[in-house]
């Protein structure tokens, strides 16, 4: 069994998948962003080495 | 939710390994060169940093995880919209992601040791951000999309960035040696290399299996 391809899909649940999916997206955007962008001090020294191994911009 | 969780926290760990074993050394040998270079005027009050040793192994080892769950909810976000039907499909969508967050803004951004000459941290943030949407956008056309012109905005979006150039300081160069530079580089292409293949290929089948129980 595989997942029914979006096109199969009813307009409700069309848009039930287009909003869990944005959420999803957005949610790890964020959590990226913190991670590799966040301007405050102590996050980007604790992220230090994780920043430069992952290749974000760095001090 | 689950699939991203799992996913994400199993290719961070394999990624902390690396770092414990690989990474952090290249990071502290490069930082005792920017130590012995820098002009001791610091700040009256430095911010909060981890000690070296287990603080600071445990601070990147949470700081990857933060991002193996990240980048894991993206590609489970995009399963929503594009189902992969195997394992094998996960390791191109991860060989996707690789180059999206690494391989891509790496070309014009290449990984750098403390101690480095940058440009602008601003400027490289803001060249970064702009290629990874880009080439996302660039893989997007390309490759899900069968119309010729569309293909064709899809390759432009992926070549832009590189033609308009990554910010680069006047003068560059590094305290720390050439050799410990191509050790660095080579670590962090091989260590997010396997991240990236480990979270895609776990992540899809994960997925498929989550579908699987979901339609029993």
């Amino acid at each position: 069994m595989v997942a029914q391809p979006f096109s199969d899909l009813t307009e409700a649940s069309r848009l039930h998948r287009i909003i869990a999916s944005f959420s999803a997206v957005l949610l790890g955007s964020l959590l990226i962003l913190i991670v590799g962008f966040a301007p405050v001090d102590a996050v980007h020294n604790a992220a230090h080495d994780t920043r430069h191994s992952a290749d974000f911009p760095c001090h | 939710m689950l699939t991203a969780t799992v996913a994400g926290s199993a290719a961070a760990l394999v990624l902390t390994l690396a770092q414990v074993l690989w990474i952090s050394p290249l990071i502290l040998e490069a930082e005792t060169y920017e130590e012995a270079a820098a002009t001791p005027d610091q700040p009256e009050h430095p911010a909060w940093q981890p000690e070296n040793g287990w603080p600071r192994t445990l601070a990147t080892a949470l700081a990857n995880t933060a991002l193996g769950l990240g980048y894991g909810l993206i590609l489970t976000g995009l399963y929503a919209l594009r189902p992969p039907v195997n394992a094998v499909q996960g390791l191109a969508w991860g060989l996707a992601g690789f180059a999206v967050f690494f391989a891509s803004p790496g070309l014009g951004l290449p990984p750098e040791l403390p101690g480095s000459a940058v440009a602008e941290l601003s400027l490289r943030q803001h060249w970064w951000l702009g290629t990874a949407l880009a080439t996302a956008a660039g893989l997007g056309l390309l490759l899900l999309q069968t119309r010729p012109t569309l293909r064709a905005i899809g390759l432009l979006a992926f070549a832009i960035p590189h033609l308009y150039g990554a910010p680069h300081p006047a003068i560059s160069g590094s305290v720390a040696p050439d050799a410990l530079l191509t050790q660095f580089r080579l670590a962090t292409l091989a260590a997010n290399a396997l991240f990236w293949l480990l979270l895609g290929g776990l992540s899809a089948a994960m997925f498929q299996r989550m579908i699987r129980e979901e339609t029993r």
